[in-house]
């Protein structure tokens, strides 16, 4: 999927964050080395244990906080704050109670469109909250809504001022199962009409393959890393009720699972050893297939084949 | 058949009992009291003394009394026949006005000040202690600095005025502001939301029901300090009116101006519990 351009769309480069340590002593280091890109149009989630500084990357990137070393580019720019260039999804929606949900919508166009007059404001406001599908809810409060309809709301604030990139903190985190499933599939949709790129932090392996293009895998914090990278090679569009039954599915679920189970640990003493691997694992299901036909059909047997949202 | 009353219609009922019982002690305490002559007094000495075996009226007036009070002021509520006569509309409107003048001078500092110390820790740290130290002392303490500097007594009674409200409202907008989610903020600065724009959509909004929290807790103290302000300087207002009508020993009217002053109060504070409810959100 990911072509390599000349230089790719975002690039971070030895991107590293430390804290000062609560005890006084050295500062804690929750991340380093960290390198990647994402080229534009792509989908890339990230996934590792609590406490790896996904959550701190993804501030960087949305200049909330600055690393302590390294440094992220955006279309040759270097990022130093935030900017209207990238769009956020906070993990608790961070919708305003005060406003409606037009209004939060129309305050974000407003920011992005200062010279837009009112009408105009509405009418681009109404087009994203008819995207999500709260046509009709544009005039309640988000303490009248429910939790998905208020992660759409942030999903159609984010989406309203057209950035070059949108970030994602576990969006659908809070939400539950068959919410999260819906909110989900709308998301596909919307990323697929409008070829955003996007930055997505999740815990949730299955969502990660439904999205994704690309999944970062991150070992445990402290001295967390980019440990692997998975190139999901289910074709899209992509439907819920149909992946699973894709040869790649259970190849990639299950090297993520692996990764998440055990591999995650030990990355920590493998990286101190002296043939570290520089840069990140790459694992492609189509290669795996190609050497191991066996691979693809052992991990179906136990799994469930009736898999509804996140088991 | 049993008809069950609302809650509200019990509370009346209940109210309305209280308000007869109140009445009827305040009758029973205020009967003329007939003195019978004892009998080793000297009868001369009980007239000089008052009693002469008449019956007395007590000088605390009676329910009747009082509502005959009410209604004659209440009827005529803006005559003016000099300093010492003015009607209660006259006299509230003083005080009203003088409170209004202090309170919304002490807004106009509390309030931007507030912000600026709830968004600076340097600026917080470096004026606490300049506020825990002049927020205790009692308003009416100013009063002589305020007639020596101001040396006009109506001013000075605003100034306390403004220095009782003054902190209250300081520290609920430095609370409010300091407290605002950082969500909210983050949204702001991804949007790149200018700070005047932050200040008033974001900001302003998010510690409204703090802010309002402390105005109204201001405008009562304010309502308390002018009773009193104006009992020591003077001339006009309903504190005026208790003392003086105290230097007339005219009792009826100080409860009838007590009354006055409880209802003018309640009055201010249902004006800023409508606007509390009107900037309440709801997480």
């Amino acid at each position: 999927m990911a072509t390599k351009l000349t230089s790719p769309f975002l690039q971070i480069e030895n991107l590293a964050r430390a804290y000062p340590s609560p005890t006084g002593g050295d500062a804690v280091t929750v991340f380093d080395h960290v390198n990647f890109h994402i080229d534009k149009g792509e989908f890339v989630c990230v996934t590792g244990h609590s406490g790896c500084g996904k959550s701190t990357i993804l501030n960087i990137l949305a200049g909330l906080d600055s690393a302590t070393t390294g440094n992220v580019f955006m279309d040759g720019r270097e990022v130093s704050g935030p900017s209207l260039d990238r769009g956020v999804i906070f993990q608790g929606h961070a919708l305003m109670p005060w406003l409606t949900v037009l209004e939060n919508v129309s305050f974000a166009v407003k920011s992005r469109w200062a010279s837009w007059n009112k009408q105009k404001v509405r009418d681009h406001a109404m087009r994203y909250i008819e995207l999500v599908g709260l046509k009709g809810a544009e005039h309640k409060k988000p303490s009248q809504l429910s939790g998905g309809m208020k992660q759409r709301v942030g999903i159609a604030r984010a989406f309203s001022i057209e950035p070059k990139m949108l970030l994602m903190d576990e969006p659908f985190g809070a939400l539950d199962a068959l919410t999260r499933g819906v909110i989900q599939d709308e998301l596909l949709k919307i990323c697929a009409e409008t070829q955003q790129t996007v930055f997505m932090i999740t815990h949730d392996v299955d969502e990660a393959i439904l999205l994704s293009d690309r999944i970062m895998l991150m070992s445990n914090g402290p001295h967390a890393r980019i440990a692997e990278i998975v190139n999901n090679t289910l074709p899209r569009p992509r439907e819920r009720s149909a992946i699973h039954k894709h040869p790649h599915y259970y190849p990639i679920r299950n090297h993520m699972v692996d990764f998440l189970v055990s591999r995650s640990k030990q990355f920590g003493a493998l990286r101190d050893a002296p043939d570290a691997p520089s840069s990140p694992a790459v694992f492609d299901a189509a290669g795996l297939i190609e050497s191991e036909p066996v691979a693809a059909s052992t991990p179906s047997v136990g799994k469930p084949h009736i898999h509804l949202v996140n088991a | 058949m049993k008809t069950r009353l609302s809650l509200g219609q019990q509370s009346t009922l209940l109210s309305l009992a209280l308000f007869g019982v109140i009445l009827l002690v305040w009758q029973l305490a205020t009967l003329p009291e007939t003195q019978t002559l004892a009998a080793d007094v000297d009868p001369e000495y009980a007239a000089l003394m008052g009693g002469g075996g008449a019956s007395q009226a007590s000088s605390f007036p009676t329910p009747a009394a009082m509502a005959q009070t009410l209604w004659d002021k209440l009827s005529d509520p803006f005559y003016d026949n000099g300093p010492n006569d003015k009607g209660i509309g006259i006299q509230l409107a003083y005080s009203i006005a003088r409170v209004l003048a202090g309170f919304f001078l002490a807004a106009a500092v509390a309030i931007p000040l507030g912000f600026v110390i709830g968004n600076s820790r340097v600026f917080y740290q470096a004026l606490d202690p300049y506020v825990q130290v002049l927020k205790p002392i009692s308003p009416l303490a100013w009063m002589p600095l305020a007639l020596y500097t101001i040396k006009d007594a109506s001013a000075s009674s605003i100034f306390v005025i403004f220095i009782c409200s003054l902190w209250p409202m300081l520290i609920n907008t430095a609370h409010g502001v300091a407290n605002v989610r950082k969500d909210w903020l983050d949204v702001s600065r991804t949007l790149e939301v200018n700070p005047l724009r932050k200040a008033f959509r974001v900001i302003l909004p998010a510690a409204a029901p703090t802010i309002l929290a402390g105005m109204r807790i201001s405008m009562g103290i304010a309502w308390l300090v002018i009773v009193a302000a104006e009992m020591l300087v003077g001339g006009t207002g309903i504190g005026y009116f208790v003392w003086n009508e105290w230097n007339n020993l005219s009792l009826t009217n100080v409860l009838f101006a007590i009354l006055m002053i409880g209802v003018v109060g309640m009055a201010l504070d249902s004006v800023f519990g409508v606007l509390s409810k009107r900037v309440a959100y709801q997480e």
